[in-house]
């Protein structure tokens, strides 16, 4: 069969995917893990809708590389729509092979039986058998390839109050990596310097071994940590050595200047991957504009943390990583070991957002459990998770276009700058881990490269999913980059939409249009309309508000990627000497909801996430190295300047399902930035939003 | 071969049961918890006293665990957030975070609820502006789940009968 789901033709044998219990419990395994986004729960509500099972007799484990279904990265907001489909298929064939034992073991036509809470019954009969009752009788070591195409039940369990069965544990005990405890398991901590390039050259080696509870001090070239009985005492133990280390500057980073002045004169790898034919309509006037984003930090609040446990030469390490089967291949790399002996499993960490240091503190612990012959908890500290973790990557956008006198776009050009948004272990060629690096024996990591279209990386939303005319797209990749970047919530999605969206309020004030008004007559695609009319409708907007007075509104769209989830808000901010985010009216259309409080939680936590980004967020540096070591360096969002938020769902159970969790950061940045600009009757085009910027842009003016 | 450990035995109240741990000097009061107690539920943050993840009561008060010397809460009460059960029940602060669904990843949380246990336990209770100017100084979220955990601090200030 052809048709399968890709996930589940990659992985076709169904007992990867699920088992029967005695105690009539189902148990799902997904290769998409659950990173706070809450994953874990929509898997469980899709299987229990397919196999017609209450929602509370399924379990999920933690993704296994030696059990699970091998699904790649849980990123791109491809869990539900990947990950969800071949999980809903999986299920369904399962169900129809355990209804035709049913039927069997019943007397009965398969036709005729029908299950319900897990006990399938001839329709309209008492008696029945349960799932645990037909577990003999059903092999699950079939290839689904081999299987007829299922019936697909659709649809979920949801239900109003549906929660989350992981918050409870969370709650109130132990839930995380960093709560795990391995018999005869010691402390890790790693010993990195404060500025990107510098090396370590020397330490007291001999006084760090000799501290008290220090059960190894482990050197591999430039890397170098310490083992103790204690995570308390390794962390003295490593303060101690870092007092007594001299370093090695291999290179100096650039000044940083405003709004990305460094990336000036930088080498450019440069794509001009669209360029419509023909000639554009004639134009009365143009516009053209230049809009930042900084470097970014994940800023997880719980550092990153990993286990590892040597038994002989297989390793197994536990880890928060986004991409548990292509980390277990990067660290074999890195170790010089098979990958057969390598198993990584997944275990539940703080949120990450995307590429944080989970996957760099996994090899720190196999690094330091090898030197230590002991199990050992890796802990990551603030500064080294603020510091060494990749970052969002910063981005220029330049967007010119022409305006004809009726108010229609002729021409569109869009041009990026920016360095690479993905460097995840696994993507190129080369080792991405960055003990790797410092090893005596070290590895390379991948050349720079950039996600590759469609999804793209700086590029990713860059067209617009407007008419806009005859089109030129424009992706310079910087190679060479002050601070190393990797994948971030929504990559080049957050600068582009920001850029794309505040230059169409600028056009269509050029053109005396309302901007809601100006978006509609651009667009053609109904369901971004329906979005689109959906949050000002929810937002009351009001095409005769001229704004001023410092109180203003703006709206922000976009299709993520432009195939995925759909979101319009309206942002309503005051600005005095800040920007006070007071209202998001929002609505998304992510096809067939699948948990509509998780959808929420992902589009509204994500608008906040992204809120923060554009309004307080940059990542520093100095000519001394890192200029983000502790959370005094880098204030988010908070609880008193939280917005009120609420979301219409467009919701067309016929539609397949997306992903969410991304959708709403581009919005949400260029929404705040046009209420910004309605506020004030100024414009502010470089992230973060900051008090000083809005002052500068009014003395401008 | 590993120096031993100088070791100091500390004694106090956790969770209404008298304990005694033999831990190094210095020892920060969330070592002692996580480590020596296993009561992992109060979670390690930045370890400098800023977000809040390690927040506990000390004689009924939040404090933050990772920069409090164990020390100094010496024949002190202590409460974490496995004290606020009751058996399997939860506290009506956990339960309203619960019903809020009031978290993403949740690893933020539990520090956030012993500030609200905390704060609303006070006689008076607590003012929700009171207890979100305290938030606003020692707490951090990062998943975007404040609009939520506000919700939940409503929600607690009913469930705990305190006034608004």
């Amino acid at each position: 069969m052809s048709d399968l789901p890709g996930n589940l033709k990659a992985n076709p044998l169904l007992s990867r995917w699920l088992r029967v219990d005695a105690d009539d419990t189902i148990t799902v395994r997904s290769g998409k893990v659950e990173l706070g986004q809450g994953i874990a729960t929509a898997m469980v509500a899709i299987a229990a809708a397919e196999l017609g099972v209450a929602f509370a007799r399924v379990r999920i484990e933690n993704t296994d590389t030696f059990v699970s279904p091998e699904e790649g990265w849980t990123a791109g907001s491809f869990s539900i729509e990947h990950g969800g489909t071949a999980m809903r298929w999986a299920c369904a064939m399962a169900r129809e092979l355990f209804a035709e034992a049913a039927a069997k073991k019943l007397g009965v036509d398969p036709a005729a039986v029908v299950v319900s809470d897990g006990v399938f019954r001839r329709q309209g009969a008492n008696e029945g058998v349960t799932y645990a009752q037909l577990r003999d009788a059903v092999d699950l070591e079939r290839m689904a390839g081999e299987l007829p195409v299922p019936k697909l039940h659709g649809g979920t369990v949801d239900r109003p109050g549906l929660g989350r069965p992981d918050l409870r544990a969370k709650f109130s005990g132990p839930a995380f990596i960093q709560d795990m405890a391995l018999p005869g398991m010691a402390y890790g901590r790693v010993l990195r310097p404060s500025h990107p390039h510098d090396r370590l050259a020397t330490f007291d080696r001999d006084a760090v071994a000799a501290l008290p509870g220090v059960i190894a001090v482990v050197v591999d070239g430039g890397f170098a940590g310490v083992v103790a009985e204690r995570d308390d005492l390794a962390v003295k133990a490593v303060e101690f050595a870092r007092k007594r280390a001299t370093w090695t500057r291999t290179a100096e980073l650039p000044p940083m200047g405003d709004a990305n002045a460094w990336m000036d004169g930088l080498p450019l790898n440069t794509t001009t991957f669209l360029a419509d034919e023909g000639e554009a309509a004639p134009a009365a006037m143009r516009h053209t504009a230049r809009y930042t984003r900084p470097y970014i930090a994940h800023a997880s609040v719980g550092p990153s943390c990993a286990l590892a446990e040597w038994t002989g030469d297989t390793l197994k390490v536990w880890s928060h990583s986004q991409g548990v089967y292509p980390l277990r291949k990067q660290m074999a790399r890195a170790l010089r070991v098979d990958m057969d002996k390598v198993n990584v499993v997944h275990a539940h960490g703080s949120g990450c957002y995307g590429h944080n240091g989970a996957d760099d503190v996994a090899l720190d612990a196999a690094l330091l459990a090898r030197g230590a012959g002991r199990p050992v908890m890796v802990q990551w500290s603030r500064a080294d998770e603020l510091s060494w973790s990749p970052f969002g990557s910063p981005m220029r956008i330049e967007i010119s276009a022409g305006l004809s006198a009726d108010g229609t776009v002729t021409d569109w050009t869009h041009d990026v700058r920016s360095p690479p948004h993905i460097a995840r272990p696994g993507f190129g060629e080369g080792v991405n881990l960055l003990a790797a690096w410092h090893m005596a024996e070290p590895h390379a990591p991948s050349a720079p490269n950039d996600a590759p279209r469609p999804q793209g990386g700086g590029d990713r939303n860059s067209v617009p999913l407007y008419n806009f005319g005859k089109r030129r797209l424009t992706h310079h990749i910087l190679p060479e980059r002050p601070l190393h970047t990797s994948a971030m919530r929504g990559l080049g999605a957050h600068g582009n939409i920001f850029a794309i969206e505040s230059f169409i309020d600028e056009l269509a004030a050029m053109a005396g249009v309302d901007p809601v008004e100006f978006r509609l007559r651009h667009l053609e695609d109904p369901r971004a309309i329906a979005v689109v009319r959906a949050a000002a409708e929810a937002a009351g907007w009001d095409a005769s508000d001229a704004g001023g007075e410092g109180v203003g509104r703006g709206m922000g769209f976009a299709r993520y990627k432009n195939h995925g989830a759909y979101y319009a808000c309206v942002a309503t901010v005051e600005v005095t000497e800040k920007v006070r985010l007071v209202r998001v009216d929002g609505a998304v259309d992510a096809g067939a909801v699948v948990h509509r409080d998780g959808l929420l939680n992902q589009v509204e936590g994500g608008a906040v996430q992204a809120a923060s980004w554009t309004l307080k967020e940059e990542v520093r540096w100095t000519e001394d190295g890192f200029g983000v070591r502790s959370w005094a360096d880098y204030p988010l969002l908070t609880f008193s300047e939280m917005p009120e938020i609420s979301t219409v769902v467009v919701d067309d159970p016929s539609a397949p399902s997306l992903g969410a969790g991304e959708c709403s950061a581009g919005p949400i940045a260029a929404a705040i930035a046009n209420a910004v600009a309605h506020a004030l009757g100024v414009r502010v085009r470089d992230m973060p939003l900051t008090p000083e910027r809005i002052a500068a842009a009014i003395n401008a003016a | 071969m590993t120096r031993t450990v100088a070791l100091e035995s500390r004694s106090l109240v956790v969770n209404g049961r008298d304990v005694t741990v033999n831990v190094p000097e210095d020892t920060p009061l969330l070592a002692a918890l996580r480590h020596d107690l296993d009561l992992k539920g109060t979670r390690v943050g930045c370890t400098e006293g800023y977000c809040g993840a390690c927040t506990v009561l000390v004689e009924g008060r939040p404090v933050q665990s990772c920069n409090t010397p164990l020390w100094s809460v010496e024949g002190k009460s202590v409460t974490t957030v496995e004290g606020l059960k009751q058996g399997d029940v939860l506290g009506p602060v956990q339960e309203a975070f619960l019903l809020e669904q009031a978290a993403q990843c949740g690893y933020c949380t539990n520090g956030i609820i012993m500030t609200v246990a905390g704060m609303l336990s006070q006689s008076p209770p607590a003012t929700k502006h009171e207890i979100v100017e305290v938030l606003d100084e020692r707490h951090i979220c990062r998943c975007g789940a404040q609009t939520r955990i506000l919700k939940a601090i409503d929600r607690a200030i009913l469930m705990t009968g305190a006034r608004a």
